[in-house]
Order: C-alpha cells, then structure tokens, then sequence
C-alpha cells in the first residue's frame, strides 16, 4: 500500500452518509462505531441488569417470572461481556494503537471493516433468541450441560451468534498484532510502545488462544443436541466436568481479556496527570505477560466444588494465589507512579484512581476465593459476585469511561464538559458502591448467585443494592448526554490536551484527521 | 465544580439514599459476615476466612494509606513540582518477595484444611444426597430410609407471582421443606452426592462447604456435627427455572433420638414409598411433568 492511497484526491470518489460507514476501512470510521456499538450494548446489558435488581428489590416475585429472570442473568452477561467490554476495547485498540505507535491505520484494513460488522449481525441474532418459544438462553452465561441443553429454540441460534462474535474477536485480534508487529514508526521498539499498545498485543494472542477454545466447547453441546454425541453426558460415556474444563480453559483468559487493555488505560492516565513518568514501565510489561501467562493454569478454580482431586485442588489453589504477585506489583507500580508527582484530578484521572482503589478491593475478594476451602463456602454467592462486578464494573468499565474521557478531545475537537464529567464521576463511584458492596455481605451471609427471590433475612442488603442499581444505571444517561454535547460542539480542544500528556496521538491536531502519519514520525 | 463541592453533594445523596432505606430497615443489616457454622471444619473455614480477610485488610490500609497521602499531599494546586524517578529494582524487588511470603504463609494452614476435608474415611454412617429439578432427595445408605424433601407447601404458595402472600409472613420463607434431613450429632457422617437430571450443589452454610451434584458422578465430603439444632442451606448452583426454590434443612439430633427416629421411620414404612420416586428417572421424569 503506497502512501498515494492516502492523498486528498482519493476522498473525492468516497461515499457519504450510510454507505461511508457501511465500506469503511479507516480505523478511526471503525474505531468510533465499535464504542457507539459498545455503549449501545452497554445501556441494552444494563437494562436488563435493572430488571434484575427490580425483581431483587424485595423478597417474593413481584415482576418476572423465574425462567425470564434466569433469561436476563444469562444474556445480561453475555451483552455485557461480549457486547460491552470486548467491543469497546477493540474500539479504543481501532482508534488509538495506530495513532500510538505511529502507523496511517490497521494493518488489515477491509478485514477490520468485516470484524465490525459482524457484531450487530451476531447480537441481532442473539438478542432476537429473547422472543423466540420458550424464551432465550436461561443456563447462565457459562452455558453448563445438562442444563444448556434445556434451552428450547433458541438453542442453535445462541451457539451460532457466539460463533459469529468469535469470529469477529479473532479477526480484530490477528488485526491488532499485525498492526503493532509490522506498523511501528521507526525507532520505536517494542520496549518503547505505550503501556497500552502493549496490553493489547498480549490481550490480542490470549484472544487467539482461547476464543476458538469456547468455539470447540459450543459446538460440542451442539452436537450433544442434534447429533447424537454424548460428550457432556455420562449416559453414554460422557462427561458434564469436561465442558466446564474446556469451558474455564477459556473463561479464564477470558477474564484477562476484560481487563489487561484496562491496566494499558490506567497505566496511560496516571502518569499524564501525575505529571511523572510511568513507574516501573518493564516490570509493567513482564507483569502483564506474567498474568497472561498464568491465566492459562488457573482455570479450575471456578471448579473448586465439582469434586475434582486433592492434587488438582491444591495445584489450582497454589497457582491462582500466584496471581496476586504480578497484579500486586502493577498496583504497586501506579501508586509509586502518583508518589511526589504533581496530580489534577480531572475526570479521566478520577476514574483512573477509582480503578486503582476498586479493582483493588475486586483483587482483595479474588485472593479470599482463591483459597479452596473458603471458597466451599463462597463460591456460588453473592460474594462472588461482588467480586467480579468489582473487576469488571469499577474495574473494566471504570477504565474504559477513563479513557473515553481521556481521549474524547483528541476524537471529537472538542473539550467534554468537565462539570458533567465530575457529577457522572460522582455519581457513578458512590452508587456502584452501594450497589455491589452490599452483595459480599449478602454472599458471606449465605444468599446464592442466579436466584429471582430469598428468604426475608437477604431483604435489608438487597433493598440497598437495588437503590445502587438505579442509581448507577441513571447516571450513565448523563455520559450519553455529556458525549452528546461534546460531539457536537464545545470548546476547541488543542492537539495536546492535557499538559501532561505524552505519546504520538498528541501530535497530531484534534480532532484527529481521517488520515494521519502518511508519512511514519521519527521515534528518538 | 471542585472535587471537594462534588463530593459534598455526592456525601448528601448517600445520606439521602440511607434515609430512605432507614425506614423499613430491621435488624438484618447485622448480616454480614460468614458463619462460623457447628462443625471443626466448619471453624477451620471460618478462621481460614478472617486469616485471609486481615491480610487483604492490613495490605489495603498500606497501598491505600500512601495512596490517598500522595493524592491530598503530592497534587499540583500545592504547588509542588513533580519528581522524575521512575524506577527502583529494590523496591520491585521488596514488593514482589513479601507478597510471595505471605501468600506461602497463607497457603500452609488452607492446605491442611483442604487434605482434611478430603478424607472421607472413617465415616460412620452415609447419606446419599441425589439433586432433582427442583428437590432433593435423602437416602440413608444400609438403613432402608429414603425420601424425597420439598419446598413447604406455604412458601411454595406465597413464591408465586403476584400471589398476595406477604414473604415476612411465612413461617421460614423458601428456607422451609416438608421433610428435613435428620443427622445425629458426633458422628462422623459421609455424604455422597449426586444429580439425577442437571448440577445442583448442596450447600449447607453451617456445616462450612457446598458440593456439586452432577449427573454420573458421585461426589464425597464429610461432616461431624457438634451442635444439635436446625440448620437452613439451598441450592448453590443454576439448575433451571426453580433454582431459587429448593432449600436443604437438616436437624440435627442426638444420638439417641436420632435412632429412635430412624427407627420409627424404618417402622412406617415411610422409606419403602419414597423409594419408588426416588431411584428410577423415568418416574421422577413423569412427576416433573406433573409439576
């Protein structure tokens, strides 16, 4: 590809309106319509995540009937999962790594436009299983046999759907490391590139390794229901702990997945408003491959219960408390990073230090279930949903509002309203507070995960989680109406937005142009 | 807005929030913490538990103390001039070793707890625990005593959508069966569990574990009861529509009332009924159809 593709005159012959978006190969077209995506998908999971609470609010079942609150905990997670996080990270990794490491735009450009495009397709399909007879998936997102096999017509169409948004994170994968391995401007090293290019290259091989795992773990139940196999079922031989072995080889990384790009965010905001360089840059990359890499021997300790041997317990216990080590050092690598720094507190940077205390707090929650025989008591409560709420919500979501508002000036032009930043903030930490605190008592107290209603002693807690539900849930519009009013207009945003910021992306004007770095910049 | 406004009025919506839910509070806000259940290993659990609990205390006020200093102290409306340094291999290296002698230290008492908790010999007597869509049924091994134990049929009413029925009203709502477990204390009591049809897991909070009911498995753990009383626990993994509506009861007598009990049971014949719906699937098929 010559740098003429990229000259003026090419724009002439370019389509407008919806055609624009339909064709598009640039990664800042594509970047954005991931995020839009992700935020639609993430208001959509929420929604059905206020159903929930709704229902929680008081004992007894005032609003859903079981079998629809079992449809909503599955399909919560999956929009969330699937629809929410991955879509927005690949969103950020579209618009931001070719900007961070110097390059005119991803590597594979017209698969890209494909790996979009296949998630409105893939979750018009699954969301469409809602409305079909009997309802859409109910066996919870992890989707365990015999139960999975229960799901009426919706089943094939679940299975179909997670293939197609496989498909779409693997290809966005293989994108993301051709980008970085073969795109860098001159002089930068790997040692060089942001913290976040880094996550999400090793995010990027974790997503190859595993999506096609969780592929092989569907198709299998497919045929346990249409073909005649016996894979998950004993009476012929199989075996119902397989799946969920195969299923957590997965799930695990799986949860790296949501959350390594988080520690690139983090680990790109708080230096810029610390105005200090980032603490620790290597041992920050050997931590990340470290988790990366012990992601992959950790998966039974979602198991913990099954039954599995004394030896197989005491290994997945012992491996899972090794994760505190390297996760302990990136918290110990941000807090050094404020240290004798000279810190203001604008809205990415609240949300940064909220991801810093929260997804600690989750971090504390996962070393307690990591120990096998306290987790015969926690495992399947509410605490553990505490915990990776906890992660996810303050931890992956927190970060991915961080770098909304972080880089917003550099997408739209325009500065975002920093008073309706604070008050989203402010709301949004107090209220996802009162909502997923309350739940680690409601979980040690003895209430399980995945229950529609409870006996009256879990009233009080979940009355309070609910109110936090609401109110996290609300506050949220306010971002839609903030990022709204900052496309639309507001005060012009310089090509350097924050004082203390540092990386290639800052060079260039914002908004930043459709075409940037023709001509690759010198790294010293 | 300042940070410090902001958080003001953030301050008077979480008071306004506790007002409102002040009102019809009782006193279960108090539940907050693990059982320490009415067995050995349940204790052992519980002191694992608060072990690991204030250790993630102890290192939570240390990360967050400096941070929160570096925030109020280390912020440029101070005017102070941000330092340069960016990297100590001593330090890394002091906080990669004591996190690692700490989690060693951890890891020693859960390991005795977890080797103790797998041995299942010994055992005086066992109990089959078998998890159906959405029941349980109890089988008392070489004694002739099996049933079937349901959600009482007063909750099983009030559960219903819109059905009127105050759940503070009913005696034990959904934590209630027709026919509880009975165990006797002091003994040293093997559990094998299975599923008849998807995984449950049964959970007992106070003897301190849960296992998985799986079809084509069966699972073992054991227990000892120290205290002889009524202990509540429930269904602990998604099995389907009723998940939420299949508690467990177990009471737990001594010695000797146990074996009059048994005795009587095995005189009423009660367990040769039960017997036919719980062993064969297709009749227990037939009965969920019923359902």
């Amino acid at each position: 590809m010559t740098a003429t593709t990229y000259n003026d005159a090419s724009h002439e012959g370019e389509p407008t309106g919806f055609t624009r978006w339909l064709v598009t190969t640039n990664h800042k077209d594509i970047g954005s319509m991931y995020l839009l995506f992700s935020l639609a998908m993430f208001l959509v999971g929420g929604a059905m995540a206020l159903v929930i609470r709704a229902e929680l609010f008081q004992p007894g079942l005032q609003l859903v009937d079981p079998y629809f609150f079992n449809q909503m905990t599955t399909m919560h997670a999956l929009v969330m999962i699937f629809g929410a996080v991955m879509p927005a990270f690949t969103g950020l990794a579209n618009w931001m790594i070719p900007l961070m490491v110097g390059a005119p735009d991803m590597a594979l450009p017209r698969m890209n436009n494909w790996s979009f495009w296949l998630l409105p397709f893939g979750f018009a399909v699954l969301l469409s299983t809602l409305f079909m007879p009997g309802g859409g998936p109910a066996g919870g997102w992890t989707m365990y046999p015999p139960l999975m096999l229960q799901t009426g017509t919706a089943f094939p169409f679940v299975i179909f759907a997670i293939h197609v948004l496989g498909i779409s994170s693997i290809m966005g994968s293989i994108n993301v490391i051709a980008t970085i391995l073969n795109m860098r401007a001159p002089g930068m090293s790997l040692m060089k590139m942001p913290l976040f290019v880094w996550t999400w290259l090793i995010t990027a091989y974790l997503m190859i390794a595993v999506m096609p795992v969780l592929a092989g773990a569907v198709t299998m139940l497919l045929t346990d229901q249409y073909f005649g196999t016996t894979f998950f079922s004993a009476a012929g031989g199989g075996d119902p702990v397989l799946y969920q072995h195969i299923f957590w080889f997965f799930g695990h990384p799986e949860v790296y997945i949501l959350i390594l790009p988080a520690f690139g965010i983090i680990s790109t905001i708080i230096p810029t408003f610390a105005r200090k360089p980032l603490f620790g840059y290597s041992s920050m990359v050997y931590a990340t491959a470290s988790i990366a890499f012990l992601s992959f021997i950790v998966w039974a300790h979602h198991m913990f219960t099954v039954g599995m041997p004394l030896a197989g317990e005491l290994f997945f216990m012992y491996s899972t408390m090794l994760i505190a080590v390297p996760t302990g050092v990136k918290v110990f690598n941000w807090v050094s990073t404020m240290w004798r720094g000279a810190m203001t507190f604008e809205t990415p940077m609240l949300f940064a230090l909220a991801f810093v205390f929260l997804f600690t707090i989750g971090g504390f929650s996962g070393l307690m279930l990591a120990i096998a025989p306290a987790d015969f008591q926690y495992h399947d409560t509410y605490f553990v949903v505490a915990h990776f709420h906890y992660v996810l919500v303050t931890g992956a979501v927190f970060a991915i509002l961080a770098a909304a508002y972080y880089w917003m000036p550099k997408w739209t032009g325009h500065m975002y309203s920093e008073r309706l930043g604070q008050w989203h903030f402010w709301l949004s930490v107090v209220f996802v507070n009162v909502l997923f605190f309350p739940q680690h008592f409601l979980g040690l107290a003895g209430m399980p995960r995945r229950i529609p209603d409870y006996s009256v002693q879990f009233a009080d807690w979940n009355m309070v989680s609910s109110i936090g539900g609401f109110g996290f849930g609300f506050a949220q519009l306010l971002f839609v109406y903030l990022l709204y009013k900052c496309i639309r207009g507001g005060q012009q945003a310089e090509a350097k937005a924050w004082e203390g910021a540092d990386g290639l992306e800052w060079d260039v004007p914002s908004p930043a142009p459709h075409h940037t770095f023709e001509t690759p910049p010198v790294v010293r | 807005m300042t940070a410090a406004t902001a958080m003001k009025r953030a301050g008077q919506l979480t008071a306004l929030a506790a007002a409102l839910i002040t009102a019809p509070a009782s006193a279960d806000f108090g539940l907050l913490n693990m059982t320490q259940g009415v067995t050995e290993s349940s204790r052992e659990i519980y002191g694992l538990h608060m072990t690991i609990f204030m250790i993630t205390v102890v290192i939570g006020v240390g990360v967050f103390g400096a941070m929160f200093y570096s925030i109020f102290r280390h912020r440029k409306s101070r005017g102070v001039t941000p330092s340069k340094f960016h990297h100590s291999t001593t330090m890394e290296i002091v906080w990669t070793v004591i996190p690692l002698v700490i989690l060693v230290a951890m890891a020693v008492p859960a390991t005795r707890v977890l080797i103790d908790l797998d041995d299942t010999s010994g055992s005086e007597m066992t109990v089959k625990v078998t998890g159906y869509q959405w029941f349980w049924g109890y089988e008392y091994r070489g004694e002739d005593v099996q049933f079937l134990s349901r959600l009482s049929t007063d909750s099983d009413r009030a559960r219903r959508l819109d059905s009127g029925i105050k759940p503070a009203s009913v005696d034990n709502y959904l934590q209630n069966v027709d026919q509880r477990l009975v165990l006797p204390v002091d003994t040293r009591i093997r559990f094998q569990i299975t599923g008849a049809d998807v995984i449950h897991s049964w959970w007992m909070p106070d003897l301190g574990w849960k296992k998985d009911a799986i079809p084509g498995y069966v699972n073992e753990m054991w227990t000892e009861i120290e205290e002889p009383g009524v202990y509540r626990g429930r269904c602990a993994e998604l099995c389907g529509r009723d998940h939420g509506f299949m508690p467990i009861v177990v009471e737990a007598l001594p010695k000797a009332e146990f074996e009059t009990w048994l005795a009587n049971r095995q005189a009423s014949g009660e367990g040769m009924t039960a017997d036919a719906d719980a062993d064969t699937t297709p009749e227990t098929d037939g009965e969920l159809a019923a359902r």
